[in-house]
């Protein structure tokens, strides 16, 4: 790689988006250096593309080409059309925490309604503090990039024991077009506790803007959670996330992660399995068409024994959308008893249609047992001859099997109400089709 | 005007001919038994009636109350009253066999400019139905035909014939892989179909099956081709002599 590169104009269009930026980027002196020095990491690095090994599938250089300047903060003609869109997206029963443009709103949040066991603050807030939620281990550029630029987030704890009887649900609306929203979120989850909790990415009437999120997840031991991420952002948009995950142990984790929007989305996480006799289940549904970008990246860390993982990604890929998935098992030289898997399953509807997998086990214990499967394939033509003997035209013959495809996945999630919303999202994205 | 007429069909898979010049003139309210041989092209016949994709019509035309069939998708034929009750039905996991019926019907009766069913209309229908032929409750929430045994299957197959009331059903090899118990079954849920409007055509390589649904005519296929047609004593005559003098006769 030549640093060369990484000076090009479009360099200089984050530089100056970071110097026109800082006056409104909340923190101390000492946080305000802290992401400083982090701008200067991504601006060495610039944005990632096609030569740094993690990101070959997904040149970010040639598919967005330039990060946005940072959204304004939301006016209240802004604030009105994020609330037609919570109100729109909100799944119901479950507590909302909204930020819109990257900024978070009490107004349009059920702050109170957590309860006591639910700690609550704004990363804003934290902030006021130190600079302990911006830094990471990882040295990736845009993970640099949004510690430098986040302008807010959540901050949950949700104390040792709770039950939390609803889901809560974070929002982030896009109200501005052309711009970015940058929010890092931190997810505490105490031991022995039971929570629901599920991001929710949307548009209001928002235009080709940018999100780049980062969330850092810790779980207890003996804690049993869903953690759901419903990406639905505009077709023209794009959506950056990172996740950091710890989990302790005899803890049961289940994700749920869907992309049924953006032109281009990346989902990258590193899932750690730090205490013994964990559970972690993974569903991932990518719902790509057009020219869709959808790449998921994770890393599951067996760093201790006797835990268990189940990775299983679906691809529905329609036109000349483009699928990424990238699983890496790590099972480290004391993880023994690990069983880890992993499956993709891509569902191809045209033949420009193209899903890039990439599994890959590094494994340092012996008394293992780790795999990994795929799958490719056009819907079957006797099946759909078969429903269209039965009067389903071809387009509700297509439908009926995509939905049995995807379905498999949506039937694991438990919560009712947030099911029938995630089934909700899948049928509009089939009429988006028609 | 007749039901269905099939008139000088050459039909072509990959290459090669299958069906040379076939003619069937079917009536409504008519039990049309075809037989023959393996191979004779009975099964090509049904597919092409119903709209199977992967056969070539290289001559001929099919007519279904005096339209072209052939100018219609599958679904299209569907809606118009034609029903192929599939000699192996698909399985379709994740697809509900309720759902399944609903958007099958609703999307039916839609091309057909009729109102669509209300969820609570279209169960109360279903059950009525799903009673009249001891088809139970639970099968209909499990997916289409998923882990159903070859009786159930067929059964599935009755039911919706019953559901959609096509005005021609044709059974393809309606009894392969039935015992006789899950075959009488079968047939008698036909048979209770079987009305003055609605006509029926029974392809068939076994005469038992004539037993239980008995046919008003007999057309004997070999190679490609029609080659006698008679009343219902022409299968027994076959059941005594096999298929062998009607090969030559092709």
């Amino acid at each position: 790689m030549n640093v060369a590169v990484a000076k090009t104009g479009k360099g200089r269009a984050v530089s100056d988006l970071f110097a026109s930026a800082e006056g409104r980027l909340p923190g101390s002196p000492a946080v305000i250096a802290v992401r400083r020095e982090a701008f200067e990491t991504y601006e060495r690095l610039g944005l990632p593309h096609r030569r740094i090994e993690e990101w070959k599938y997904t040149d970010l250089r040639a598919l967005v080409g330039e990060v946005l300047p940072l959204a304004a903060n939301p006016d209240a003609a802004a604030l009105k059309r994020a609330a037609e869109a919570v109100k729109a997206h909100a799944i119901a029963g479950a507590r909302k925490l909204v930020l819109v443009d990257g900024v978070f709103s009490a107004d349009l949040s059920d702050v109170k309604a957590l309860g006591s066991e639910v700690g609550f603050k704004t990363l804003r807030e934290t902030l006021e503090m130190d600079a302990g939620l911006l830094k990471t281990a990882s040295t990736d550029a845009v993970i640099a990039l949004n510690a430098a630029m986040a302008t807010d987030g959540v901050v949950l704890s949700i104390a040792d024991g709770a039950q939390l009887s609803a889901p809560v649900q974070i929002i982030h609306v896009a109200t501005a077009a052309s711009a970015s929203a940058f929010t890092r979120s931190q997810l505490r989850i105490g031991k022995g506790a039971r929570a629901t909790i599920i991001e929710s990415f949307v548009a209001a009437d928002a235009k080709a803007y940018q999100v780049h999120d980062a969330v850092l997840v810790s779980i207890g031991d003996n804690a049993d959670v869903a953690l759901v991420r419903l990406m639905d952002d505009a077709p023209d948009a794009a959506n950056i996330t990172s996740q950091f995950v710890t989990v302790g142990a005899n803890t049961k984790v289940n994700f749920f992660n869907m992309t049924s929007g953006a032109a281009v989305s990346r989902l990258q996480g590193l899932i750690t399995l730090a205490g013994e006799g964990s559970e972690l289940s993974i569903n991932g549904v990518n719902l790509l068409q057009k020219t869709e970008h959808g790449d998921t990246t994770l890393v599951v860390d067996h760093a201790v024994p006797n835990c268990i993982s189940r990775e299983v990604f679906r691809a529905v890929i329609d036109d000349r959308a483009h699928s990424v998935f990238q699983g890496r098992i790590i099972v480290r030289p004391d993880a023994q008893k690990t069983d880890g898997k992993m499956m993709t399953r891509a569902l191809l509807l045209s033949d420009e249609a193209e899903a890039d997998n990439k599994p890959e086990l590094e494994i340092f214990a012996d008394d293992v047992s780790c795999g990994h499967g795929a799958t490719a394939g056009a819907l079957d033509e006797n099946l759909l001859f078969y429903l269209k003997a039965r009067g389903l035209p071809e387009k509700q013959a297509q439908a009926l099997l995509i939905q049995a495809f995807v379905g498999e996945a949506i039937e694991q999630i438990a919560d009712d109400n947030l099911r029938e919303h995630v089934i909700g999202i899948a049928a509009r994205w089939l009429e988006r089709r028609q | 005007m007749a039901l269905l007429e099939v008139k000088g069909l050459k039909v072509r898979v990959e290459e090669r001919e299958i069906l040379h010049g076939l003619t069937l003139t079917v009536n409504e309210g008519e039990i049309h038994a075809i037989m023959g041989p393996n191979g004779s092209g009975k099964s090509t016949l049904s597919h092409v009636i119903a709209g199977k994709p992967g056969y070539e019509v290289t001559d001929g035309e099919i007519l279904f109350r005096g339209e072209d069939l052939l100018d219609m998708s599958p679904d299209m034929r569907a809606a118009k009253g034609v029903f192929l009750a599939f000699q192996y039905p698909v399985e379709i996991p994740g697809v509900s066999t309720m759902n399944f019926l609903r958007t099958a019907l609703n999307a039916q009766r839609k091309a057909r400019g009729e109102s669509e069913y209300s969820t609570p209309d279209f169960l109360k229908k279903v059950r009525e139905v799903s009673k009249s032929l001891n088809i139970p409750q639970d099968m209909l929430k499990r997916g289409v035909n998923v882990g159903f045994s070859g009786g159930e299957k067929k059964r599935n197959e009755v039911l919706q014939m019953a559901l959609f009331e096509p005005s021609l059903c044709i059974l393809d090899e309606m009894d392969s892989g039935l015992d006789i118990d899950a075959l009488r079954i079968a047939a008698d849920g036909v048979n209770a179909l079987h009305s003055p409007k609605r006509a029926m055509v029974v392809i068939t390589h076994y005469q038992r099956l004539l037993n239980y649904i008995v046919p008003d005519v007999v057309h004997v296929m070999s190679k490609g081709r029609v080659v006698k047609s008679g009343g219902k004593e022409l299968a027994l005559e076959l059941e005594a002599s096999g298929y062998t003098q009607f090969e030559d006769a092709a």
